[in-house]
C-alpha cells in the first residue's frame, strides 16, 4: 500500500505508521517541521527495513500547501492507495474560553483546514479510481459535552463531513474510514486524568489498520467506546446538564 | 504550555513522591523545563522521583524513535525513551540483541545508561555503559551537547551510572551484538550452600557468557545459601527450534495483595517449591531468550504482590578481596534479623565499570527483595554496616533506605570526583532527584 500520512510524527499516528512500515507499506510523511519529519522518516526506515521514507512539508495551518503536498507525495510513491490524517490539536475547554484566538485556531485546524486537506486528498484518490481516506475524528463529536464543547464541535463537523463523503463517493471507489478514538494515552492527553478504558496508541493502531484493510466506515477505538458512547448519546438532556463529563 | 498537574510519581518498589511529570515526544523542548529525566520507572527506589513537589520530572517514554541502525555493524542511535522490549521485538528477528540486558525488558535506553545496568554477562561484557559510543545531552547551562569517551569524557563517564544527575540524556548511540538465534541453551544446577555458590559462579564465568544464581533465602545453618545456578549461551540455529519464540500472554496483577499475603510462611513455601522443582541435580535445555532473560516480565505489575507499602531491593557488591565467605556473612545479617526475602539473586562481577559512580566491580553481588515493614530501615542499616566492613557498596538503582553517612563511607573518593564533575557542569544543581537529596545532600 502507498500511503500519504499527515500526523505520523507523534501519538497514534506514529504507532500506525510504524505498523504500516513494518509490514512493508510505502509511506510518505507530511508535516510541518522538516527536521522532525526526517527523524520520523529515519525511524520508519528502520521499522520498514527498506528504502528511505520520503518527506513533504505540509502545515494544517496553511491550506495553500495541501494540493502540492498531496501531489508531491503521490509523485514520491508513484501513486497513492491511501491518505491518513491523524494530525489535529486539542485544548481544554477552560483554556479555550479564556482565549478567543485559540478557539479560532482550533476550529480552523481541526475542522476547516482538515476538511480542505481531505478535499485535496479526495481528488487525488478519486483520480486513482480506488483508495482509502482514513481520518481521525473523535468520540468528542458525538454529543455536546461540558469539557469539550468547542473541540467536540469541530470533531462533530468533521465526522459529518466524512460521513457525507462516504455517502457520495463510496460507489466511485473512495473508501472513507472515520476513526473515533476514546481517551488514548498520548501527549495530547498527558496531564488529563485517564478514565477507565483509556487506550494505548499501539492498540489503537492495530485496530485502525484492520479497519483500513477492510474499509470499515467507522471505528470506535478502543472498541469499548462504541458502547460508552451509545450510553452517553442516550442520556436525556436533563442528565447531561447535571453530569461533569 | 500548561504546567502538568501535581501527581504521585512512584518507583518500582512503590515508594512515591509528589511532583509534576511532563511527558511528550519532544525532549529537546521539554527538557528545558525539568530537573530530572525518568524512563519507565523500573528503578526500585527514589532515583527517578522529583526532589520536591515544586519540581518537574520529564518522562521520556514517548521519545522512542530509532534514528539510525546499521544492519551490517549493529550500530544504533535512538531517542532515550526507546524501550528495550520494543528494540528486542524489532531487531532480534534481524539477528541483533542488546550487549547488556537487565532482568526486565521494560526499561528505556536512558535508564540503561543512567544506572549503567549490568546483566547476566557482566563477567564478560561489563555494563551497558561499556557499549555506549555517544550521548546527546541537555546540560546544566541549558545547552545541548554531544559527549562520548573522547568528547567531554568527564561528562560522559559521570553520566554513565550517574542516575540522571548530570543532565537529560536525549539520545543514545551504542553497539548491538549479533546473536545466532532467539533461543538460549540453558543449564541449571543445584547448589548446596553459599560458599559452593561463590565457587560455582567463578567456575561458570570462564565457560558461560551468561550466569546467575537464585538463592533460597530461608535456608539456614549448613543449608544457608543453597539454590540454583543458571547458566546460558545463545543456541546455534541448527540446535534451535525452526521458528522464533512466540510472545506469551502476559497477565497483570490488577489489585494490591493485602500486606499479610507475603509472610514468612508463603515465602518459605515458594522458596522450598522452587528449590525442589530443580529436583534433579542438573538439567538443561533450549528456552526462549525471554524466559531466560526476563522471567519476571511474564506477569505485569508483579510489584503489586507486595501490597500498598511496597518493597525494596537491597543490592550490594562485595569485592573479591573480601574473600570467599563474604556473601555468607551478609546473608547471616539478614537471617539473624529474621528478615525474609522473597527473591534473592547472586551473581559474580568480573569487570570494573567505566562510569564514575557505576555500581559493579569485580566480586560477588547479592540482590534481596524485601517487603517494606516497620523494621526495614534497621535491617538495611545493619546490612550496610556489614557491606562497609567487607569494603563493598550498594546499587543506587535499587536503593531507598541507605543513609547518607553509609553511602559516603562506601563511595569515598569516587563521590568527590562525581561532585567535581557536577560542580563543573551543573554548579547550581539544576538536576536533582529525591535520591540525590537523600544521599548527596542536594
Ligand atoms: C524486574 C527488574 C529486574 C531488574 N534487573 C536488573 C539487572 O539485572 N541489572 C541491573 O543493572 N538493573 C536491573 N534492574 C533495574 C533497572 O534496570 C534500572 O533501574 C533501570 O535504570 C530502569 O530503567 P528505566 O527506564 O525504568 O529508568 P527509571 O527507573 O525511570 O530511572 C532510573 C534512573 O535513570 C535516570 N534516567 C532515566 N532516563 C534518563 C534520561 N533520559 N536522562 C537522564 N537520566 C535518566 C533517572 O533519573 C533515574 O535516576 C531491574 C529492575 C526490575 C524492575
Ligand atoms: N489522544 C486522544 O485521546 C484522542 C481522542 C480522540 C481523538 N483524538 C484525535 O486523534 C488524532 C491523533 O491524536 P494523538 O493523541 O495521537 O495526537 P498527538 O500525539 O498530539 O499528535 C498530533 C499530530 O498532529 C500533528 N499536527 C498538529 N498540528 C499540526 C499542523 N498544524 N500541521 C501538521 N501537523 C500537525 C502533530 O505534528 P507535530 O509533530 O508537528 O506536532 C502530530 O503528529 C487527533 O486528530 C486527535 O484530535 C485523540
Amino acid at each position: 500500500m502507498r500511503v500519504a500520512f499527515l500526523g505520523a510524527t507523534k501519538g497514534m499516528g506514529r504507532a500506525l505508521a510504524r505498523l504500516m512500515a513494518e509490514r512493508g507499506d510505502s509511506i510518505c510523511l507530511l508535516g510541518r517541521n522538516p527536521e522532525d519529519l526526517e527523524r520520523s522518516a529515519a525511524d520508519l526506515g528502520v521499522y520498514g527495513n527498506g528504502p528511505a521514507v520520503p518527506c513533504v512539508p505540509c502545515d494544517l495551518e496553511n491550506p495553500e500547501s495541501f494540493t502540492t503536498a498531496i501531489e508531491s507525495s503521490s509523485e514520491a510513491l508513484g501513486g497513492l492507495d491511501a491518505v491518513v490524517v491523524s494530525a489535529g490539536v486539542f485544548a481544554p475547554q477552560e483554556e479555550l474560553e479564556a482565549d478567543p484566538e485559540l478557539v479560532e485556531r482550533l476550529l480552523r485546524v481541526d475542522f476547516t483546514n482538515t476538511v480542505l486537506f481531505c478535499e485535496a486528498a479526495k481528488k487525488a484518490l478519486l483520480a486513482e479510481a480506488a483508495g482509502t481516506l482514513c481520518v481521525f475524528s473523535s468520540v468528542a463529536g458525538e454529543r455536546g459535552r461540558k469539557p469539550v464543547i468547542i473541540y467536540g464541535a469541530a470533531k462533530a463537523g468533521l465526522t459529518r463531513y466524512l460521513e457525507g463523503l462516504d455517502h457520495k463517493h463510496n460507489g466511485d471507489g473512495l473508501r472513507v474510514v472515520t476513526v473515533k478514538p476514546g481517551f488514548v494515552k498520548t501527549s495530547m492527553t498527558a496531564g488529563l486524568q485517564p478514565p477507565p478504558f483509556a487506550g494505548e496508541p499501539e492498540g489503537v493502531a492495530r485496530q485502525v489498520l484492520r479497519a483500513i484493510d477492510r474499509g470499515t466506515p467507522v471505528v470506535y477505538t478502543p472498541s469499548i467506546w462504541r458502547l460508552i458512547m451509545a450510553v452517553i448519546r442516550a442520556l436525556p438532556r436533563a442528565v447531561m446538564r447535571r453530569v461533569g463529563f | 504550555m500548561a504546567e502538568p498537574p501535581l501527581s504521585t510519581i512512584s518507583g518500582w518498589g512503590r515508594q512515591s513522591a509528589l511532583g509534576r511529570e511532563l511527558v511528550g515526544e519532544d525532549l529537546e523542548k521539554l527538557s528545558l523545563r525539568a530537573s530530572l529525566s525518568r524512563g519507565l520507572g523500573r528503578s526500585y527506589g527514589d532515583s527517578s522521583l522529583p526532589a520536591d513537589d515544586q519540581r518537574t520530572v520529564l518522562n521520556t517514554r514517548f521519545a522512542d524513535r530509532i534514528l539510525h541502525f546499521d544492519q551490517e555493524t549493529g550500530a544504533i542511535r535512538a531517542e532515550s525513551g526507546l524501550a528495550l522490549s520494543e528494540l528486542n521485538r524489532l531487531l532480534m528477528p534481524r539477528g541483533y540483541f542488546t550487549p547488556v540486558s537487565p532482568g526486565t525488558s521494560f526499561v528505556t535506553l536512558g535508564g540503561l545508561v543512567a544506572a549503567d545496568v549490568h546483566g547476566k554477562n557482566q563477567h564478560r561484557d561489563g555494563n551497558f555503559g561499556d557499549h555506549v559510543t555517544a550521548l546527546k545531552m541537555r546540560v546544566g547551562d541549558g545547552s545541548i551537547i554531544e559527549c562520548s569517551p573522547e568528547e567531554h569524557p568527564d561528562l560522559f563517564f559521570a553520566t554513565v551510572g550517574g542516575m540522571g544527575l548530570t543532565g537529560h540524556i536525549l539520545e543514545v548511540e551504542f553497539a548491538l551484538r549479533r546473536i545466532p538465534s532467539e533461543w538460549v541453551w540453558q543449564e541449571n544446577r543445584r547448589i548446596h550452600d553459599i560458599d559452593e555458590f561463590q565457587d560455582a559462579l567463578e567456575e561458570a564465568a570462564s565457560e558461560w557468557p551468561y550466569s546467575m544464581g537464585w538463592i533460597d533465602c530461608l535456608a539456614r545453618g549448613k543449608n544457608m545459601g543453597r539454590g540454583i545456578l543458571m547458566t546460558g549461551d545463545w543456541a546455534e540455529p541448527e540446535h534451535a527450534p525452526p521458528t522464533p519464540p512466540k510472545p506469551g500472554f502476559r497477565p497483570s496483577l490488577r489489585f494490591d495483595f493485602p500486606s499479610w499475603a507475603l509472610n514468612g510462611l508463603t515465602i518459605r513455601a515458594f522458596n522450598e517449591l522452587y528449590y525442589r522443582k530443580q529436583w534433579r541435580h542438573e538439567s538443561s535445555g533450549i528456552v526462549s531468550y525471554a524466559s531466560f532473560t526476563y522471567p519476571l516480565d511474564a506477569i505485569r505489575s508483579w510489584n503489586r504482590m507486595y501490597g500498598r507499602r511496597g518493597f525494596t531491593q537491597y543490592q550490594c557488591v562485595l569485592p573479591r578481596e573480601a574473600g570467599r565467605s563474604s556473601a555468607r556473612r551478609v546473608l547471616e545479617v539478614l537471617t539473624a534479623r529474621g528478615g525474609a526475602s522473597f527473591l534473592c539473586v547472586i551473581k559474580d562481577f568480573g569487570r570494573e565499570s567505566c562510569g564514575l559512580l557505576s555500581f559493579p566491580r569485580p566480586g560477588i553481588t547479592l540482590a534481596l527483595d524485601i517487603a517494606v515493614r516497620d523494621d526495614t530501615q534497621a535491617l538495611v542499616d545493619a546490612l550496610n554496616e556489614q557491606v562497609l566492613r567487607e569494603g563493598g557498596r550498594i546499587y543506587l538503582a535499587k536503593d531507598s533506605f541507605t543513609r547518607r553517612e553509609h553511602f559516603e563511607a562506601m563511595e569515598g573518593k569516587r563521590l568527590d570526583e562525581f561532585k567535581a564533575v557536577r560542580d563543573r557542569w551543573d554548579p547550581e544543581r539544576r538536576f536533582q532527584s529525591a535520591q540525590s537529596v537523600r544521599l548527596l545532600g542536594d
